[in-house]
């Protein structure tokens, strides 16, 4: 009889999540462009997202890079394109492999940092602190977390370019045999400026999508550890899934037509 | 202002969290200069009251006013200016374990734009002197400091900014009883020597005794009885007698013994 029941409320808890957080997010991204704006805060979020995450996304593209470009030359020998190599390599690295592994790594680093550090703050008061002393929170610790990974992302995803495409020409020259100039020279021919950009563009959102998980989840956490525990979770996977949705659909964006 | 506008006041306010009723109607005034204590068991609203009064919780209905002015509805920038007047001691302390302990205390002032970061510093050092604390735990981090000591920060702040208006969430909860004393005079001089009105809750009835000067009880969701802390050992009211005697017996029931 009420078959349609269970499928309504999950259908309509569905929507108010949804509601809830376009409402967390404009608000959050409107207190981005109103003072009061924190410089030190925004620095030191900086530092934590972008300069502390340079060793784990540079391991990560430095890897992928490699892994890529052996695979590439496994598959392409068996119908001798060994030379499309380099060309497969620059283009999956800048285009796909770099944002969205550096958007992976940075969600599960920071993602949960964020979320269990806000949501420890709320469930210890500091939140409520916070408007006590005629502090905003949304622009003491939302904006300046958006700011950061907006900013951020882009250029770690530029390091992980240039690290990435370096582990293919390390396993080409070294492993595989191919001539050093000529790799570098297919690599730059077949480089061209919408493959990075649109790679940096995507690295932008997934910053500001990391960020916002994480904030949103830490600060609608409640009931002490196993709250703060879950928002770390949801904030993660939500992250996650968020950045492999965006990713389709802004590659649809830039490269359909 | 004269003692015929209080200073806050609430009329019939209601606070319910889905099918939970927690405030049925409180009415409650806190006259200038005046230390209010409000008593309950746990879980009766105590600190939903407060945070109605501070603007984190949004009551159904009923009104607060702080100065006269209903404070339910306004916009933000006129609740920033009024939270200006409130300064408040959390349960935990809620430091913030990110800044060093003087950054805690300064920050009220800091986030006002009072001074710069380097008198800032002066004033929370001699803030820290005056809840009895050296100057060298300025420097330190709140994650060091014993939960006495956190509650005396919590307690600086909350005066760093020479509030007019001081809530004080349960003040001597978890600690021992000569740092509850300790905390019951700061609290006392506080008030004493900054003019300001505070509201307290708490369940320390030896703690309600020292620092109020009218002691509030609430019960379901309502104030049930209110009088000097003179006046509570002969109240006649079954509630407050078997409250402040600490009996299991009484028409109080809690939920545990159902």
């Amino acid at each position: 009889m009420n078959f349609f029941q269970p499928i309504g409320r999950i259908f309509l808890g569905f929507l108010g999540a949804a509601g809830r957080l376009t409402l967390f997010a404009i608000t959050a991204i409107s207190h981005c462009f109103r003072p009061p704006i924190y410089p030190r805060i925004i620095l030191r979020q900086m530092v934590e997202i972008g300069y502390f995450s340079l060793p784990v996304v540079g391991l990560t593209t430095l890897f992928t890079g490699m892994v890529l470009t052996l695979q590439t030359y496994t598959g392409f020998a068996r119908f001798s394109a060994e030379g499309a190599v380099a060309n497969v390599v620059v283009l999956g690295m800048t285009r796909e492999l770099a944002p969205v592994l550096a958007g992976l790594m940075v969600a599960g680093r920071i993602g949960a940092a964020m979320a269990a550090e806000i949501g420890t703050m709320r469930v210890t008061e500091q939140i409520d602190a916070l408007t006590t002393l005629s502090t905003n929170p949304f622009k003491y610790l939302v904006a300046p977390r958006l700011i950061a990974g907006l900013t951020m992302l882009p250029l770690l995803v530029l390091v992980g370019d240039v690290i990435g495409i370096f582990g293919g020409y390390l396993v080409s020259v070294y492993k595989l045999g191919f001539n050093p100039s000529l790799y570098l020279k297919s690599t730059y021919n077949f480089l061209e400026f919408m493959d990075v950009f649109s790679g940096l563009v995507k690295a932008a959102v997934f910053g500001v999508l990391i960020t916002l998980m994480g904030c949103y989840h830490g600060y609608h956490s409640r009931g002490g550890a196993q709250g703060v525990g879950a928002a770390t979770t949801n904030a993660v996977v939500s992250a996650s899934i968020l950045i492999l949705c965006f990713d389709y659909i802004l590659t649809e964006l830039f490269f359909a037509t | 202002m004269t003692e015929q506008q209080p200073k806050i006041s609430l009329r019939d306010v209601h606070k319910r969290f889905g099918q939970k009723v927690v405030l049925n109607g409180v009415d409650l005034d806190v006259g200038v200069g005046e230390s209010v204590v409000i008593i309950g068991g746990s879980g009766t609203g105590k600190s939903v009251t407060l945070k109605c009064i501070l603007g984190l919780l949004t009551p159904e209905q009923g009104s607060v006013e702080v100065d006269g002015q209903p404070v339910i509805g306004m916009s933000a920038r006129d609740r920033e200016e009024t939270n200006k007047k409130f300064g408040m001691l959390f349960q935990g302390g809620a430091l913030f374990d990110s800044l060093p302990v003087w950054e805690n205390v300064a920050f009220g002032l800091l986030a006002e734009k009072r001074c710069t970061r380097h008198e800032a510093k002066d004033i929370a050092i001699q803030k820290l002197a005056q809840v009895g604390l050296p100057a060298e735990v300025g420097d330190l981090s709140p994650s060091e400091l014993s939960g006495g000591m956190q509650k005396r920060v919590g307690l600086a702040r909350a005066i760093a900014t020479d509030p007019e208006i001081i809530f004080f969430d349960e003040p001597t909860t978890g600690l021992d009883p000569i740092m509850a004393d300790v905390i019951n005079e700061l609290i006392k001089k506080c008030v004493r020597e900054l003019g300001a009105t505070a509201l307290s809750i708490t369940h320390d009835m030896a703690s309600a005794r020292k620092i109020a000067h009218r002691i509030a009880m609430l019960y379901d969701g309502k104030i049930i009885w209110q009088g000097t802390p003179d006046e509570i050992d002969n109240s006649g009211n079954p509630f407050v007698e078997q409250f402040i005697h600490g009996r299991a017996e009484g028409p109080i029931t809690m939920a545990v013994r159902k």
